[in-house]
């Protein structure tokens, strides 16, 4: 036990993590870059036409990597409020004041996407699916993490009702999703989804695969980043912090 | 279990000493039917098809105005962090405020609802169930939205913000609950809905309490 | 372990709080046994409030740690009083006495609102009653209180020359009986053998 908890203690010290990071953020999004760059390209220009959608359903490429993101960053978070509230780790609430709101982007930018693709495939902007309904409720999830802790003037005790919170959402996220997926069953007769062709090809699914990686590895990197800036901001006024800005500088 | 009788007892004389504040969601819930019945247009059917749906709706948002009150006069004169400190167990403390905060909103909020549904044309067949289904969701609410009064109770603008943490969770109870009214409206039988409904607030029962306890001690801190 | 009875009633170690990353005070070492009052000093903002609330346990202390004697909670007197406007003197402490798992025998309320001076007015809500009235009614919850460990936050403030000799006399029974007091205050609470905690702010 003593060697995990030692590990686990330096682990969540901010400035173990900052001067270790440094190479983590270059990695990451050189990973990044260079995955969402093969995999864009491959998607959008090289792979084959679906034989029901056309062109119109390559927008998954962009699509399905941030829908899956957003889910996954929200759990990420509920971990992450576990943490700060059982073992008070500075590193886990700062990870979930960085990564509400760029999970609200992702979550946004799967919006968005689904809703440019829903025009041509359903012929409406928005419509009452149960995928876009859990993540548009799944945004404002993020919302309200987002306002929660804008409004608490008092950064550890924001980190801590943000913990709270991000557990509950957590805990919520799959009884919304279940019971937005039984209301529709309800509801609307079924359309097409982004599941509909399991017989994928290869030229289809490997740019989807590259590119979730690629996302995966640049969103990561955003959160290197925005952690670093975070420990810096936080612990502005101990001696090692003026030190590495001075050598900076 | 003497605290959570007497909890219960105190919050009573204070809801029965301070009416206007119990009454502030009520009214609010009888208001916004009169509005929504003077919108509508003069299509009774349409109405019809359309009430049980929105009378959830508004019961919804006046247990969400009601639970701004729940702990905000406890925190400002100080009560709040003497049950904090003595209401052991803080599980049976909290559980004993949040069921009478019920039973003077959410509890006369289901009273009241066959009343709205009648108003709003909602064919008698439904209106039992519409009942019903507010029976076992609001309570669920009142939970839910507990989280939410107790995060913001320490910021002084706290209303809006708890609104926008706590209507998203309410997506599942509005869910089972306007569906539960819907289907017996048009004569199906809501009894799925209702099993739903019940394990929901079983959940919330079980957790909320938690959550609410975990978030008060938070808040504190402000 | 030590043996329970000689466990201090309260021992802090090392006590260090802050907020956004300030620090209020740190390495605080307060060790309370029975009949021990100890002042707490210091400017405004110097941490007085926050020291006493992380030794209730309503604010999350940054460093060392805090020990209360179990298995009693002490007893917080605060700036908000933990009276219901809308209840009566009386009406509080019954609430009080239930949180604390403590009898609620009606002469037992009757008693400690007569001792604090209220007399009739501890049975009218006490919104109609004063400040310093309601404050009264808040020591109300010195008299019946079992916890051995006090928490007082500017315990005489807002109250008459007779109400702070009020306070002055339970602070003397309280340290009689085998308490101990820990007082947050602006001026000296004027009795014998009060030790005194400097923050410096």
């Amino acid at each position: 036990m003593g060697r995990f908890t030692t590990w686990f203690h330096r682990m969540g010290s901010p400035r173990w993590f900052f001067d270790l990071s440094r190479p983590w953020l270059v990695g990451f999004l050189a990973v990044g870059v260079t995955l969402l760059g093969v995999g864009t390209v491959w998607g959008l220009g090289f792979a084959p036409p679906d034989y029901q959608q056309g062109d119109s359903y390559r927008i998954i490429y962009i699509h399905v990597p941030s829908a899956h993101l957003a889910e996954a960053l929200y759990v990420a978070m509920g971990v992450a409020g576990i943490v700060v509230l059982v073992w008070r780790m500075k590193l886990a609430d700062m990870f979930i004041a960085v990564t509400a709101p760029v999970g609200m982007a992702v979550t946004g930018i799967a919006l968005l996407t689904g809703a440019i693709w829903g025009r041509p495939t359903w012929g409406a902007w928005w419509v009452w699916d149960a995928r876009t309904t859990s993540v548009l409720v799944l945004f404002f999830l993020y919302l309200g993490i987002v306002a929660l802790r804008q409004a608490i003037p008092r950064a550890d005790q924001a980190g801590r009702a943000a913990a709270v919170l991000a557990i509950v959402g957590t805990v919520n996220v799959p009884i919304i999703k279940y019971s937005v997926d039984w209301w529709l069953t309800l509801h609307q007769p079924a359309s097409i989804t982004f599941t509909a062709a399991p017989a994928m090809p290869p030229s289809m699914w490997v740019p989807l695969l590259i590119n979730m990686v690629g996302f995966y590895a640049l969103v990561a990197a955003f959160l290197v980043a925005g952690l670093r800036n975070e420990v810096l901001l936080r612990e502005a006024d101990a001696q090692w912090v003026r030190d590495w800005l001075e050598r900076a500088s | 279990m003497s605290i959570a009788v007497a909890q219960v007892r105190r919050d009573f004389l204070v809801a029965f000493r301070a009416r206007a504040d119990a009454v502030h969601p009520v009214a609010f819930f009888a208001l916004t039917v009169v509005l929504f019945g003077l919108s509508m247009g003069p299509d009774r059917q349409a109405m019809g098809e359309l009430a049980p749906g929105m009378v959830w709706v508004l019961a919804l948002l006046a247990t969400m105005m009601g639970t701004d009150t729940l702990f905000r006069r406890d925190f400002e004169d100080g009560t709040l962090e003497q049950l904090l400190l003595h209401g052991r167990p803080l599980f049976v403390a909290v559980l004993a405020k949040l069921f009478a905060h019920w039973c003077v909103t959410g509890l006369v909020l289901t009273a009241l609802s066959p009343l709205a549904g009648l108003m709003l044309q909602v064919p008698a067949e439904g209106l039992p169930a519409l009942a019903g289904s507010l029976a076992l969701g609001t309570p669920a609410l009142t939970l839910i939205g507990a989280i939410a009064a107790a995060l913001t109770v320490g910021l002084g603008r706290g209303g809006m913000l708890a609104a926008v943490i706590a209507l998203p969770l309410f997506v599942p109870v509005l869910i089972f609950g306007a569906g539960a009214s819907l289907a017996a409206a048009s004569g199906a039988s809501p009894a799925a809905e209702f099993l739903w409904l019940g394990a929901l607030l079983a959940a919330a029962l079980t957790l909320a309490p938690f959550a609410v306890g975990l978030a008060l001690r938070v808040s504190q801190e402000y | 372990m030590a043996d329970p009875s000689n466990e201090p009633l309260l021992c802090t170690r090392g006590l260090a709080c802050g907020v956004n990353g300030r620090t209020l005070f740190e390495g605080v070492e307060l060790t309370l046994s029975a009949g021990d009052l100890v002042e707490v000093r210091g400017p405004n903002g110097s941490g007085k409030t926050t020291l006493l609330r992380c030794i209730a346990g309503l604010f999350t202390e940054e460093a060392g740690s805090v020990r209360v004697r179990p298995p009693e909670r002490p007893l917080y007197l605060g700036h908000k009083p933990g009276v219901n406007p809308m209840l009566s003197a009386l009406e509080n402490i019954r609430w009080y006495l239930a949180l604390e798992g403590l009898s609620r025998d009606a002469d037992v309320c009757r008693d400690a609102v007569d001792t604090v001076g209220l007399g009739r007015a501890g049975r009218v809500p006490c919104a109609t009653l004063s400040a310093g009235q309601r404050r009264r009614a808040a020591l109300a919850r010195l008299v019946v209180t079992e916890a051995p460990l006090w928490l007082l936050d500017e315990p005489f403030s807002a109250l008459d020359d007779a109400g702070q000799d009020l306070v002055r006399s339970l602070i003397d029974r309280h340290r009689d009986a085998g308490g101990a007091v820990l007082c947050a205050t602006h001026e000296p609470v004027g009795l014998p053998d009060a030790g005194r905690l400097e923050l410096p702010g």
